[in-house]
C-alpha cells in the first residue's frame, strides 16, 4: 500500500522541521563547542561567549528546539485531525483529490 | 538537636514517603507494572524522566567535576542534556505511537524477527549492567556517607528500599516515587546554590550570579576573578580550560548524546504517557526538569572553587602571611578531614596551607622563591563540593539534613528506573515474547517481580564485589546504548527498507566494535593486563579515547546495516505499512495492554 499524498505531505513537513532543528542542534553542540576558544573573546552578560554555551546556553538552546518542535507538531497533527473529517474547512494539507 | 538526629528524621520521612506511596501506587496489571498503564501526565512523567535521568553521579560529582575541570566538563553537561533533543524528535513520538511495553518489543516486532528481539535484549542488559553497577555503588557510598554506616550496610538499605517499591508497584511505583524523589532532590541541590550565589554576587539566582559582578566590592566579574585567582595559583585559566582535543571532544559527546537517546530506561518512560502529542512535550519537559540542575551546577562549581581558593590564600599569592593558619582552618575542614575525603601536609613547616598546582613547571619555579615546598592540600574529594556545600555557606542544620535526602532520592531513582529496564526485558520480551508465549497475565506480572528481585541481588552483588573497572564505565554504558539500539531505533522510523538482517548485522558490529575498542586499551573484561594496546593517546584511533567510541560505533552499525541491507531480500509490505503507520498520527489512542 502507498502512503496517501495526505500521508506523505505530513511526513515531509515532519521531516524537514526535523532536519532544520537538528541543523541548530548540531550548531550549537558542536560548531560553537569546537570554535569555542574564539567565541571566548566576545563577552555576553559578563560570561566569555564560549563558556556561557557550555554553562547555560546550550541548555536554553535545546529547550528551544525542543519547544519548536512540539507546538509545530501539535499544530500539524491539528490540522491531520480536521483533515480527516470531512466536510471539514480545507486545512494546509492539499486537496485529498487523489484518493 | 544534632545533625546526626536531624538527618535521620528528614531521611526516614522521605522514605516512608516513598513507601506510602509505593503502597498506594501498586500494580494490578502487567500494563502498570511496565508502563504505569499508559496514563501519565507529561509534566509528571517529565519530572519522572528527570530523577529517573540525573543519578547520585550528576547530583553528588558534577558540580565538582566543573569545579575543577572548568570548561572542559562542559562535554559532560552537553552531552547528557542534548540527548533529549535527539529523543523528542526522533524517538520518542514515533515508539510512543508504536504503543508497546519495551524496547526490544519494538525491534522484533518492527524487524519482523525473534532473533532480532533477542540481540536487542542483550545489548539492552549489556549497556543497563554497566551503568547499574556505577548506580549501585552510588547507592552504598551515599548512604554510607549521609547516615554514617559502612558501605554494606549502606547498599543493603538501598537494596531493600528499591526492591520493595519497585516490586511492589513497578513502573507505576517507580513513576511516582520518581516525583517524589525530582521535587527533593531539587530542593535539596538549589537551596544551598542560592544562598552561596547570594553570598557572593549578591544576586540569589545561581545561573544569573555566575555572570554577575562580586559582592566585594571588586568590581570585578565572579568569572574573571575566578580566572585570575586559579592562574596566579599556576592552575589552567577556568573558562577555557579542555580536558580533551576538540575532536576528541566533539565525539565524546556525541557519543553521550546518542546514548542518552538510546538507555532503554529513558526510552521507557515516553511509553507511560498518553498519546504521542504528550510523548513530545514530555521530552521537552524532562529537559526542563533537568536543566534546572543542570544549569545550577556550574554556577555551584565555579563558586565553591572560588570559596574554596579563597579560603586558603587569604592574601597575596607568595607574601608570608597571604595562606590560612592551619590552626586557623574553618570547621567544615575539620569535618571533612576526619573522612579522610581531605588531606593536608605542611610540606614547608610554616603551620599555613599553600594550594597551588605543582605540576606547573613555571609555578613550581615561583613558589620555591616564596618558600613553598609543594602542594599541601594533598587530597581533595571532588564529590565535597556539593555535600560541603551547606556547610561553606553557614545554613542551618536542616539544609545538610536535606542535601543528605537528596542525594540518596537520586540515587534511588535511577537504580530503580535501570532495574526495572532489565527486568521487564526478561519477563516481557524473553519469557513472554519469546519462550513461553501462552502464559498469563497475572503470571507475567508476578514472574516480572521475580525478574526484579533477582536483578537487584545480582546488581546488590555486583555493588558490593565491584568489578574493578565500576568507576570508569558510566561513560562505557553510554557508549553501548548509542552503538546498538539508538541507530536500530532510528532506522526502524526512518528508514522504511531497512530489513531484519540489516539490522541484526548492524546492531551486532556496532557493539561489538565499541566493546573491542573498550578492551583493547582497557583489558578484556577490564582485567588489567590483558590490554593488548595500551591506554594512552598516541594509540588512540584517531585520538579518540575509549570511553567516547560510541559514536564510531554507530557509525559502524549503520555502515554495516545498509550493506547487509543491500544483498538480502526486501522488508516486506506489511512491515513497510507498520512503519507509514507509525509516523501518521492517527489512532494514537491510550495503551491498554495487548
Amino acid at each position: 500500500m502507498q502512503p496517501k499524498p495526505a500521508q506523505r505531505y505530513y511526513w515531509k513537513k515532519n521531516i524537514r522541521l526535523t532536519l532544520v532543528l537538528l541543523a541548530a542542534w548540531f550548531v550549537v553542540t558542536f560548531v560553537a563547542g569546537y570554535f569555542a576558544a574564539e567565541l571566548n573573546q566576545f563577552s555576553f552578560f559578563g560570561f566569555p561567549v564560549g563558556f556561557y554555551a557550555f554553562a547555560q546556553g546550550a541548555l536554553i538552546a535545546y529547550l528551544l528546539i525542543v519547544a519548536i518542535y512540539v507546538r509545530y507538531m501539535n499544530r500539524l497533527d491539528r490540522d491531520w485531525a480536521h483533515e480527516s473529517i470531512p466536510g471539514e474547512a480545507r486545512t494546509r494539507f492539499p486537496a485529498t483529490r487523489d484518493n | 538537636m544534632d545533625l546526626r538526629t536531624l538527618t535521620y528524621i528528614v531521611v526516614g520521612a522521605s522514605f516512608a514517603l516513598y513507601l506510602g506511596i509505593a503502597f498506594w501506587a501498586r500494580a494490578g496489571s502487567t500494563s502498570e507494572f511496565y508502563v504505569a498503564g499508559g496514563g501519565i501526565h507529561p509534566v509528571a512523567n517529565g519530572m519522572a524522566t528527570g530523577a529517573d535521568w540525573m543519578s547520585a553521579a550528576s547530583f553528588i560529582s558534577m558540580a565538582g567535576l566543573i569545579a575543577y575541570n572548568g570548561y572542559g566538563a562542559s562535554l559532560f553537561l552537553m552531552g547528557w542534556t542534548g540527548g533529549y533533543v535527539l529523543l523528542a524528535m526522533l524517538l520518542a513520538p514515533y515508539l510512543r505511537k508504536f504503543g508497546k511495553f519495551t524496547v526490544p518489543e519494538f525491534i522484533g516486532d518492527r524487524y519482523y524477527s525473534n532473533t532480532a528481539r533477542v540481540v536487542a535484549v542483550v545489548c539492552l542488559i549489556l549497556a543497563s549492567i554497566t551503568y547499574v553497577i556505577g548506580q549501585m555503588k552510588g547507592v552504598g557510598v551515599a548512604f554510607s556517607r549521609f547516615l554514617e554506616v559502612d558501605y554494606d550496610t549502606g547498599l543493603y538499605i538501598g537494596m531493600a528500599m528499591v526492591f520493595f517499591y519497585a516490586t511492589l508497584g513497578g513502573m507505576k511505583g517507580i513513576t511516582y516515587t520518581q516525583i517524589a524523589q525530582y521535587v527533593i532532590l531539587i530542593f535539596a541541590y538549589t537551596i544551598p546554590a542560592m544562598f552561596i550565589s547570594m553570598n557572593l554576587t549578591g544576586n540569589p539566582l545561581p545561573q544569573l550570579g555566575l555572570g554577575s559582578t562580586m559582592a566585594d566590592g571588586s568590581g570585578m566579574t565572579l568569572l574573571a576573578k575566578l580566572n585570575l585567582v586559579v592562574t596566579e595559583l599556576g592552575f589552567k585559566e577556568y573558562t577555557t580550560s579542555t580536558i580533551a582535543g576538540r575532536f576528541d571532544m566533539a565525539v565524546y559527546t556525541m557519543s553521550l548524546m546518542i546514548g542518552t537517546a538510546g538507555l532503554p530506561h529513558v526510552i521507557v518512560r515516553f511509553f507511560t504517557v498518553t498519546k504521542v502529542a504528550d510523548a513530545r512535550s514530555s521530552a521537552g519537559w524532562a529537559l526542563v526538569f533537568i536543566a534546572i540542575l543542570y544549569t545550577t551546577a556550574p554556577a555551584v562549581g565555579a563558586m565553591a572553587r572560588l570559596n574554596l581558593h579563597a579560603t586558603i590564600q587569604t592574601g597575596e599569592v607568595g607574601s608570608p602571611e597571604g595562606n590560612l593558619a592551619y590552626e586557623n582552618r574553618p570547621q567544615w575542614f575539620k569535618n571533612w578531614e576526619k573522612t579522610g575525603l581531605l588531606q593536608f601536609e605542611d610540606k614547608n613547616g610554616d603551620g599555613r596551607i599553600q594550594y597551588y598546582n605543582d605540576k606547573n613547571p613555571e609555578m613550581v619555579a615561583k613558589a620555591e622563591s616564596y618558600g613553598w615546598k609543594g602542594n599541601e592540600m594533598v587530597k581533595v574529594d571532588r564529590d565535597i563540593i556539593v555535600l560541603a556545600n551547606p556547610e561553606i555557606a553557614k545554613l542551618p542544620n536542616w539544609v545538610i539534613a536535606l542535601v543528605a535526602a537528596g542525594g540518596l532520592a537520586a540515587a534511588l531513582s535511577t537504580a530503580a528506573g535501570l532495574l526495572l529496564a532489565i527486568s521487564s526485558a526478561i519477563s516481557h520480551d524473553l519469557m513472554k515474547g519469546i519462550f513461553m508465549p501462552n502464559i498469563s497475565d497475572k503470571f507475567e506480572l508476578n514472574a516480572g517481580r521475580v525478574a526484579m528481585a533477582v536483578a537487584i541481588m545480582c546488581a546488590g552483588y555486583l555493588g558490593l564485589n565491584p568489578p574493578g573497572f565500576a568507576a570508569g564505565t558510566v561513560a562505557i554504558a553510554f557508549g553501548l546504548a548509542g552503538a546498538s539500539i539508538f541507530p536500530a531505533l532510528m532506522m526502524g522510523i526512518f528508514f522504511k527498507r531497512m530489513n531484519k538482517e540489516g539490522v541484526i548485522a548492524g546492531m551486532i558490529a556496532g557493539i561489538a566494535v565499541t566493546m573491542l575498542y573498550v578492551f583493547q586499551h582497557k583489558g578484556i573484561f577490564f582485567v588489567k593486563g590483558t590490554e593488548f594496546l595500551g591506554d594512552l593517546g598516541p594509540n588512540w584511533f584517531l585520538g579518540i579515547q575509549p570511553n567516547a567510541f560510541g559514536t564510531i560505533g554507530a557509525i559502524v552499525n549503520f555502515t554495516v546495516a545498509m550493506i547487509v541491507m543491500k544483498m538480502t531480500p526486501e522488508c516486506p509490505p506489511h512491515i513497510q505499512d507498520l512503519v507509514e503507520s507509525i509516523r501518521t498520527p492517527r489512532g494514537a489512542g491510550a495503551a491498554t495492554g495487548h
